[in-house]
């Protein structure tokens, strides 16, 4: 659906503040494109950001939000919607952010299936701090503290957030707006559960420099050379899955939220 | 609730607390266990769903004050509990709850530190922890019971305060009040004074979330309302976007100081035992004001005028108080489980009369021989 998602943004805020060529602006746009693809309403939404090039999210909405601390927008979240469970919380996370200092929030929302959407953009290291290694830098890639090449192996962010006990993780890649703004939208219509959506994206300006990437352009195109569908997953050589970033639906299942539970709960011990 | 209606019940100090947050309208609790301060969090578990509320154990302190942080913006009136090490944890969350102004009450039930320490121990070591316990310029409240009904009592000031200042409030418990059980009068409902934070009342072009109003205090607007309002950390304009402008800065965290320093007297609660005569002033909070009356009792039995001031109120600081009340004595006591936080604080505005800490680690309690002893030396002298 062609939307423009010109309602919730601040236009006088703009243009960003985010370098030319990061891939925060595709996200943003593609997450302001499925709001209103699924008619939500400015008053009903809260975006809940952390600290971090992601995190400044925030200054462009014309939604409610929350900007709060490094690490634990998913935790703020969490008490935002239980508190008003009629609300429609996101949570915007980097990958410092949302899974290497607040690796702890993000497994447990999962798990207990909070009712949220989380957004990461995960560029695969700290772009507001001058591009420092975080808990999803590859093995051996040069950062501002990984000079001599990461000594660590990186988290499988998705796959984790599957096997906490997510009700929909999906994989996207900047290379690929549409299917942002497609897998956003269908988790809003969701409704409910914990529903996590990881953009690979790309910090030209730290992470493309230290790495011999040092134009956008460039760097898009590796996204869309190593990107794999999990539906032709057959096709390629396991030697070669290594390098590859496989995107769509990590899991896509039927949850009970927390929410209702909860509510139900509520009923059940109703005196009578 | 434990105690359905009004009338004396017998409970322990964390079950009064969390009597009185459900009377306070309290719709939201998140915490992480830990003694001795469970109870309060098992209390909410039980009662907060029957009253229509939320309960939920995060999966740590930094994430439970954030959540009740969150929870406090949609309007509801939320609050946690710990001791020590989780109010260590929560420190990043303090500075967020001032800077975003949501109201909120986190009481703490101290225990010796530092570190784990004494886990199961009384203390009263997190004195300047209260105060301070999260990083740049910035102010709260802190409120301290010594009994079972302060602790019903002091419960519903905190909540009516954080509505009121729209800023963190602490409830300082120890280990000795929040397991102590004892008689409380609980009144009836219509008949406890609930304070709920005052609503923005504006047009969708005219509203500004960190307008403040004329007692600087910026009126509420709950996510999910047509005026669409922004909460930020980082320092911000009116308009809660994001503003780094040096005078802006200065403007708002002075702001957010004196929100609360403007109205110290007001906030500034305490008791008075035989002041009026008192040539030796007992200056106590929490626990240690119980061995304080005993003490007081038995030196009057032997002619020494001995009086006592208790604090219920610890921050902001009441200077004045205790520059009044101290200018009649000769001697000035304060017993503390700590070694001498609350002495610290008061030598600074005392006229430079004798302070004498009477000063316990360990976890035992200070007994009414423990300030005798130095009461009888010291008068000597
Ligand atoms: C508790 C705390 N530690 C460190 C920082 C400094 N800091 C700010 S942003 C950031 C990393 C941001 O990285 P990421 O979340 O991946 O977002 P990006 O900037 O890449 O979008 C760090 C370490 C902070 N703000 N708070
Ligand atoms: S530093 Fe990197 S992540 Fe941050 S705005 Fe620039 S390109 Fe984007």
């Amino acid at each position: 659906m062609k939307c423009s998602g010109r309602k919730y943004i601040k236009t006088e805020s703009l243009p960003f503040f985010w370098c030319s060529g990061c891939g925060n602006g595709i996200i943003f746009a593609a997450l302001t494109r499925a709001m209103e693809e699924n008619n939500l309403d400015n008053k009903d939404i809260v975006a809940v950001t952390g600290i971090g090039c992601w995190g400044k999210a925030d200054d462009y909405l014309t939604t409610h939000t929350f900007h709060g601390t490094h690490g634990r927008a998913i935790a703020v979240a969490t008490g935002i919607k239980l508190a008003n469970p009629l609300l429609k919380v996101f949570a915007l996370v980097g990958d410092g952010d949302g899974i290497t200092i607040g690796g702890n929030h993000l497994i447990h929302a999962a798990r207990r299936n909070i009712d949220i959407i989380v957004i990461m953009s995960n560029n695969f290291n700290y772009g507001m701090t001058g591009g420092q290694y975080s808990g999803t830098t590859p093995f051996n890639s040069i950062t501002a503290t990984s000079s001599y090449g990461h000594v660590e192996d990186a988290f499988d962010v998705s796959s984790l957030v599957k096997s906490a006990g997510a009700g929909y993780v999906a994989r996207c890649t900047i290379a690929n707006p549409h299917m942002i703004q497609q897998l956003i939208s269908k988790a809003i219509k969701k409704r409910q559960g914990f529903r996590f959506i990881e953009v690979i994206s790309i910090c030209p300006t730290h992470y493309g420099k230290y790495n011999q990437m040092s134009s956008a352009v460039e760097m898009i195109k590796d996204l869309s050379e190593r990107t794999v569908n999990f539906k032709d997953i057959d096709q390629i050589a396991p030697e070669d899955l290594g390098n590859k970033i496989m995107v769509g639906e990590y899991q896509n299942q039927e949850v009970e939220g927390f929410v209702h539970r909860y509510q139900r709960l509520k009923q059940s011990i109703l005196p009578t | 609730m434990i105690c359905p209606k009004e009338g004396r019940y017998f409970l322990q100090g964390n079950i009064a607390v969390g009597e009185a947050a459900i009377r306070s309208g309290a719709m939201f609790f998140a915490g992480y266990p830990i003694t001795p301060s469970s109870e309060i969090a098992e209390h909410a578990s039980i009662h907060l769903p029957i009253a229509g509320g939320t309960f939920i154990q995060m999966e740590d302190e930094i994430s439970s004050l954030a959540a009740v942080i969150g929870a406090s913006m949609t309007g509801v009136k939320a609050y946690t509990a710990t001791s020590g090490p989780g109010m260590s944890l929560m420190s990043e969350h303090i500075g967020l709850a001032c800077m975003v102004e949501a109201p909120c009450v986190i009481i703490n039930v101290q225990r010796a530190g530092p570190s784990t320490g004494l886990a199961t121990k009384p203390a009263q070591g997190d004195f300047f922890q209260f105060r301070y316990g999260t990083h740049g310029d910035h102010m709260i409240i802190a409120l301290s019971p010594a009994s079972v009904q302060e602790c019903f009592d002091l419960t519903i000031q905190a909540f009516n305060f954080a509505e009121r200042f729209r800023c963190p409030v602490f409830l300082a418990l120890d280990g000795i009040i929040g397991k102590m059980y004892e008689t409380v009068n609980i009144p009836k409902r219509n008949e406890i004074k609930v304070v709920n934070r005052k609503k923005a009342i504006a047009s969708k072009v005219d509203y500004q979330p960190y307008q403040p109003d004329e007692h600087l205090v910026p009126p509420f607007v709950p996510f999910g309302s047509p005026l669409i309002t922004r909460a930020n950390g980082s320092g911000h304009g009116i308009d809660g976007y994001p503003c780094d402008d040096a005078k802006n800065h200065e403007q708002l965290v002075r702001r957010l100081i004196n929100k609360i320093d403007r109205y110290k007297k007001e906030i500034s609660l305490f008791k008075e035992y035989y002041t009026h005569d008192a040539e030796v002033l007992i200056v106590s909070y929490g626990c240690s004001t119980r061995p304080a009356i005993a003490a007081m009792k038995e030196a009057r039995k032997r002619g020494i005028k001995v009086g006592i001031l208790q604090l219920q109120t610890l921050w902001p600081f009441p200077e004045e108080l205790i520059a009044s009340i101290t200018s009649k004595a000769k001697l000035i006591l304060v017993p503390e489980l700590s070694l001498g936080q609350l002495k610290s604080e008061i030598i600074k505005y005392c006229h430079q009369k004798p302070v004498i800490g009477i000063n316990k680690l360990g976890g035992v309690s200070i007994q009414p021989e423990d300030i005798l002893t130095v009461l009888f030396r010291e008068i000597e002298k």
